[in-house]
């Protein structure tokens, strides 16, 4: 076993403590990894082809016809980026200034407009290692870490021992789930601190939590059980130091933030209280900061080719750029747009002049004009992410690959155009 | 499981010795706590007129497959590697405070469970808190687990 630690890929959780065997130049063994971890690091299973118009290519000609391709499209759109370091979108960045592009990645209908607030400030966040030292009341809300990230709980949220929770989970932590279902964390908070609450009924729920706060009686549409929300606003209350971990479900539920800043507003003004996104891809959040250092917007951008200038909001989204069709061809990195959109709206991409840069095969994939393998980040090849609590971790590469990683075949394209 | 009462009228009842224990109720005590086997009782084993009484007591103490010594199975096909047991284990916590205890991987060999290739391995069952003269019903491991993968028969 090499006594080196890596970092594990599989979610934005980022965990720095595997261990791996390897055997002929191939992960033989993964210590420590959750089963998620393990089926991202080693490996796919159905590598992707270096392909031009479904025939096999060398990897020259696929970089030369992808770089005619963008150069040829009045506007391109670059899309993907949660599975690549933050060296490889940062050129990225760079190829979508230069050839007038769309850019978006899987935020802009994920966790963004949280990544947002909390870059401008606007919500209170803290650490991951900070949640471990000290965190006594842990929200899981719209979140089932559970299956989406599978060590948050044992890492970092409820199990370990930290400096000032040094007495375990059983007496130092309290761990509450507000779900829309009994998930397998609801499951672990059990029934005395599981909140169910009716689909769409978040912004509810938490006016009612912050009448809850200020004495009030809190009153939802829904009828619930008055006494178990004041019951969760006291235990709020008496927090040392909480932390709200905001889900996929929040998010979709809430149509604007408004009700969460209130909310978060409230809680620091009679407690202290965090939030911490709970960002699925590796490097999406990576994405969001690097782009928000480079324009002051996390997604959602279409450059200018002749002045540069940046056109932000919600028309130049990936899903609205295409439903408009005001693309006309597309990039597409560590991501399978065909499998997670829906389908009226990713039909498009199949109309439209497509290339794909990913280490595995996958659907977009199939229907692309350009197929370029890329090493697996954090596994073949190195650089660095940021976590989902806005913390840089460096990979480090673990075997050798004969393809190039995604950041030196976008440098090849950009210097191609 | 079944109570010593029950076990003990499953017995022979001769008090004959053979078993090395002074009589057949000393036996029903020491069978739950695995400090004799059903087959050290010759006469259960031996005389066809006990065969009925011999088969049922295998079932409740023989060997179950995969079954560690403390009665702990991991189902495999259910584990997710989360590592919550790795963590909450009172003993993984106080043979590796800085390692297990807090959260990361384990650092020590002395831990009871393990993650490997993304699910959870119990090794050392012997420092487990249900196991030995001291033992008490320790449900750390079961109680924090998300999908049920782990059991003690």
């Amino acid at each position: 076993m090499s006594s080196e630690y890596y970092v594990c890929t599989g979610c934005a959780l980022l965990c720095d403590d595997i261990e791996v065997e390897t055997e002929d130049g191939k992960l033989s063994k993964v210590h420590a990894a959750c089963l998620k971890g393990v089926a991202r690091m080693k490996g796919c299973s159905n590598p992707l082809e270096c392909t031009v118009d479904g025939e096999k290519a060398d990897i020259d000609s696929a970089i030369a016809k992808a770089a005619s391709i963008l150069k040829n499209a009045k506007n391109p759109l670059i899309f993907g980026h949660g599975n690549s370091s933050s060296e490889a979108q940062k050129v990225s960045i760079g190829l979508a200034k230069k050839t007038g592009a769309y850019i978006d990645d899987t935020s802009s209908f994920c966790q963004g407009p949280i990544i947002e607030a909390i870059l401008q400030e606007k919500l209170k966040t803290c650490t991951l290692d900070d949640v471990r030292h000290k965190a006594d009341v842990i929200i899981f809300w719209g979140a089932d870490p559970s299956n989406s990230h599978p060590r948050h709980l044992s890492r970092y949220s409820y199990f370990p021992r930290g400096k000032e929770r040094q007495r375990g989970w059983e007496e130092d932590r309290t761990a509450i789930t507000i779900d829309i279902r009994r998930s397998s964390t609801a499951e672990i908070c059990r029934d005395t601190r599981f909140y169910q609450i009716p689909m769409s009924a978040d912004a509810e729920f938490m006016d009612a939590l912050v009448s809850g706060l200020s004495s009030k009686v809190p009153k939802t549409s829904f009828d619930f059980d008055k006494k178990r929300i004041l019951e969760l606003a006291n235990v709020m209350k008496k927090a040392k130091f909480g932390v709200i971990c905001v889900g996929l479900g929040l998010v979709y539920s809430l149509e604007e933030l408004e009700p969460l800043f209130k909310l978060m507003e409230k809680l620091n003004e009679v407690s202290n209280f965090h939030l911490i996104p709970m960002v699925g891809q590796y490097n999406m959040r990576g994405f969001n900061q690097n782009l928000f250092a480079e324009t002051g917007s996390v997604n959602r951008l279409k450059f200018n080719g002749e002045t540069g200038n940046t056109d932000h909001g919600a028309e130049y989204s990936v899903v609205e750029a295409l439903k408009n069709k005001s693309v006309d061809a597309a990039l597409i990195i560590g991501s399978d747009p065909l499998s997670s959109l829906p389908l009226s709206v990713a039909r498009y991409l199949t109309e439209i002049p497509l290339i794909t840069i990913d280490p595995c095969q996958n659907l977009t994939a199939t229907r692309s004009t350009v197929t370029i393998p890329c090493a697996l980040g954090g596994v073949e090849a190195g650089g660095t992410a940021v976590r989902m609590d806005g913390v840089e971790i460096e990979l480090k590469k673990i075997i050798e690959t004969d393809n190039l990683s995604d950041e030196e075949i976008l440098t090849r394209i950009t210097e191609a155009i | 499981m079944a109570n010593v009462m029950e076990i003990y009228q499953l017995l022979p009842k001769t008090n004959c010795k053979e078993c090395g224990k002074a009589t057949c109720m000393a036996f029903a005590v020491d069978l739950p706590g695995r400090k004799v086997k059903v087959d050290d009782c010759p006469p259960l084993m031996n005389e066809a007129k006990y065969k009925a009484n011999y088969e049922k007591l295998l079932e409740m103490f023989g060997s179950v497959k995969d079954v560690t010594e403390t009665g702990l199975i991991v189902h495999n096909e259910k584990c997710i590697g989360c590592g919550n047991c790795v963590v909450a284990c009172p003993v993984n916590v106080a043979n590796d405070p800085l390692g297990a205890g807090s959260g990361k991987a384990p650092t020590s060999d002395k831990v009871i469970f393990k993650v490997e290739d993304g699910v959870v391995r119990a090794r050392n069952v012997q420092e487990c808190r249900r196991f030995g003269d001291n033992r008490i019903l320790c449900v750390a491991c079961i109680d924090t687990c998300p999908t049920k993968a782990i059991e003690f028969v």
